[in-house]
């Protein structure tokens, strides 16, 4: 079978995708407008130059095809940081291991008292992070901390390192549903650069972790590259791509989409391709236009009046009640945050609002079969 | 005189009548049909030499209209 | 414009298939083919009988044949007919039709991929006759089919394009060509078929039963033709352009 890495090395061709950018014409954008099913170049026209002028169009479009296929419905989830502790060297990151912080690694059950937190605020839709220390955030770890806080959620995901086959079917195991992994850039050279040393380093085995945990059964996978590292038509359109390949290869799996964009942080880093709102938008439209039944997932890195304003286009999926700090629930902390938060809004906040402009915020999407979730709040 | 079985009705052969034999006694051209006997397809060029035998059942098939 | 049509390693010019069942009579049949350009046509297998006289002297030489496995209620029964097929010396297509609902004349989508299996393994060039479901589809191209043939509407009633929605399904997903049989009765069915982006059309009621059926069967030949054109033109749309300003930009009216 052919992985990930080898399709998109084979069609990965700069200068073409660069030429037909240039070429691109109004006629081609209300074609790919106009088009129920795109294939990848219609992706592409989207996310060119040509096609910002017509950012409303877009807009239009993708909020048309989010109420068909999920109504006026917003998930809401939040993140758990359970360890910091990482040895990598990623140039932009807050949590790399030049940064001589104070690290923070919890314990199973420190997790599941930050855990208990978490659920008593109402989430039913947790993701479990940590930094990439496989010596110590073992896999073992990592399924003790989620079979330990099953009871409480109807799904939990995992943001980790890139874990092996059978660490993936241990991850299913144990009860997680959701995968995320960032690639960060879809350039092999850019990838090299910006994580020089330590596990990340190897850019294709963190390429393919997607379809290792589709293969492990995993019910739905998470993408995003870190917009800014590259320009949106190689970076933009290789995620959508990957998504658009996953779907195709699991055709039973959930395919979403996260639309990080880098952010200051401890550490300076110059963003090489800053992502101004305008090209933001027409991104996360145009990804929502190619791939309409893909969720599409809007961290508090943004702002809540941008966040307010995607999910009435075509977010679907948002966080809240976040703390990118280690153990920032329970114990207060001084851990410094892998990224500065820019909506702060509570569960209860960010439901409130999300009713204000006549959508349901959903606390519980689905339930894992297998979860014992039988905890009542209160 | 053979009993035999063509198309599921019972004919009679004379003894040592070939399958060509069959074909053309039901007006049918050997060179455009295809005949089973007890199920096995016997191949074009052995019509001549396939003797039938007591209790075969033959299966003489052509192509007709269809969509 | 280059539109290579390849079917079982097979390249065609023309995306029209006919049938050869229901002729008022046979002799239409070489007038029939040669009015619609068609090169694959289509035969049945019945044990030679009185009524039942043979199709293979209406055939014109160039044309391939395609039999069918019309008759046949479960896969063995298919497969049968596919060695008996092949036995004849006209070549390896062949047409799964696994019927045992003479009711309503559905395929069996479970022993049609069945079928497929068996025969695909023997060296045959399959071209199963289906419901367009995605899960039969699939079933069958793993087990080798060369292409799918999914039925507009009920076989022989004429009706057009009932499954649409679903013909659509298949052609987004299938890797093989998708051949849409049975129930198109319109020169206009087999166009739209083919400007949704189908690769071929069978024809055999649609053109047997016109009162004149050599100049329905043109007009099909015209019909699959400019519904392939039109695919390859690429539709405009309803839907129109506007550089928006801010005023009219309820969505995006909130960036600078």
């Amino acid at each position: 079978m052919e992985t990930f890495t080898e399709y998109w090395a084979a069609c990965n061709d700069r200068e073409a995708r660069e030429q037909a950018i240039a070429r691109t014409s109004a006629e081609d954008v209300a074609w790919a407008l106009n088009k129920e099913q795109l294939e990848p170049a219609d992706f592409l026209t989207l996310l060119s130059p040509a096609a910002a002028p017509y950012l409303e169009n877009m807009a239009q479009r993708a909020k048309e095809l989010t109420n068909r296929y999920f109504g006026r419905a917003v998930n809401i989830f939040t993140p758990l940081y359970i360890s910091d502790v990482c040895t990598n060297h990623c140039r932009y990151c807050g949590f790399k291991v030049e940064n001589k912080q104070k690290r923070t690694h919890l314990t199973v059950d420190e997790a599941y008292q930050e855990a208990l937190a978490i659920w008593k605020q109402g989430f039913q839709d947790i993701l479990l992070l940590t930094g990439e220390a496989p010596g110590i955030s073992t896999p073992e770890y990592i399924a003790s901390a989620v079979r330990r806080i099953k009871p409480l959620f109807a799904s939990i995901g995992i943001e980790v390192y890139s874990l092996t086959d059978e660490q993936y079917a241990l991850m299913v195991n144990a009860g997680v549903n959701n995968m995320t992994m960032f690639q960060e850039t879809y350039n092999p050279e850019l990838y090299k650069y910006l994580h020089p040393a330590g596990p990340k380093s190897v850019y294709e085995f963190r390429l393919d972790a997607p379809e290792r945990a589709g293969r492990a059964g995993m019910r739905s996978l998470g993408l995003g590259a870190l917009l800014g590292l590259e320009e949106l038509w190689h970076d933009g359109f290789a995620t959508g791509l990957h998504a658009w390949w996953l779907q195709r290869r699991f055709p039973g799996t959930d395919i979403g989409v996260s639309i990080p964009r880098i952010c200051s942080h401890e550490g300076f880093f110059e963003i090489p391709h800053e992502l101004d709102d305008r090209r933001f938008v027409q991104y996360v439209t145009a990804l929502r236009i190619f791939l309409p039944r893909d969720t599409i997932t809007c961290s508090s890195r943004e702002s809540a009046d941008m966040r307010n304003h995607l999910m009435q286009i075509c977010v679907n999926r948002v966080s809240a009640g976040v703390s990118t700090a280690v153990g920032g629930r329970v114990k207060s902390t001084e851990t410094p945050p892998q990224f500065d938060i820019t909506d702060s809004r509570s569960v209860e906040q960010m439901m409130a609002d999300i009713a204000s402009f006549g959508y349901q915020p959903v606390i519980k999407d689905w339930e894992d079969p297998t979860c014992t979730s039988t905890a009542k709040a209160g | 005189m053979l009993n035999i079985t063509v198309n599921g009705k019972a004919f009679e052969a004379p003894e040592g009548a070939s399958v060509t034999d069959v074909v053309l006694s039901l007006k049918a051209d050997p060179a455009k049909v295809v005949v089973e006997r007890n199920r096995e397809i016997v191949p074009k060029d052995a019509f001549g030499q396939t003797v039938v035998a007591d209790g075969d059942e033959i299966e003489v098939i052509q192509f007709v209209g269809g969509g | 414009m280059e539109d290579k049509f390849v079917l079982g390693g097979v390249e065609l010019t023309s995306r029209l298939f006919i049938g050869t069942g229901k002729y008022r009579s046979d002799d239409l049949i070489p007038k029939v083919a040669e009015a619609s350009g068609s090169e694959v046509v289509t035969v049945a297998m019945r044990r030679v009988d009185a009524e039942h006289r043979g199709i293979m002297g209406h055939i014109p030489a160039h044309m391939r044949l395609l039999p069918n496995t019309s008759g046949a209620r479960t896969a063995e029964e298919a497969v049968r007919l596919a060695r008996i097929a092949r036995a004849a010396g006209c070549g390896d297509w062949i047409k799964i039709e696994v019927i045992n609902d003479t009711i309503r004349l559905l395929p069996d989508g479970y022993a049609t991929a069945k079928a497929t299996e068996i025969l695909a393994k023997e060296g045959f060039t399959v071209l199963p006759y289906i419901n367009p479901d995605l899960y039969v589809a699939r079933a069958c191209v793993d087990a080798g089919a060369a292409c799918v043939m999914p039925l507009a509407s009920p076989i022989g009633t004429n009706r057009g394009l009932r499954t649409k929605e679903m013909i659509a399904v298949l052609i987004d997903e299938m890797k093989v060509p998708v051949v849409v049989d049975a129930g198109i009765g319109r020169p206009s069915e087999a166009c739209e078929a083919m400007e949704m982006g189908a690769d071929a059309c069978l024809v055999n009621t649609g053109i047997a039963s016109a009162r004149d059926a050599v100049e329905m069967a043109r007009a099909f030949g015209m019909a699959v033709r400019a519904g392939r054109i039109a695919y390859l033109a690429g539709f405009g749309g309803s839907r129109t352009l506007e550089q928006g300003a801010s005023a009219s930009s309820p969505l995006t009216g909130f960036l600078r």
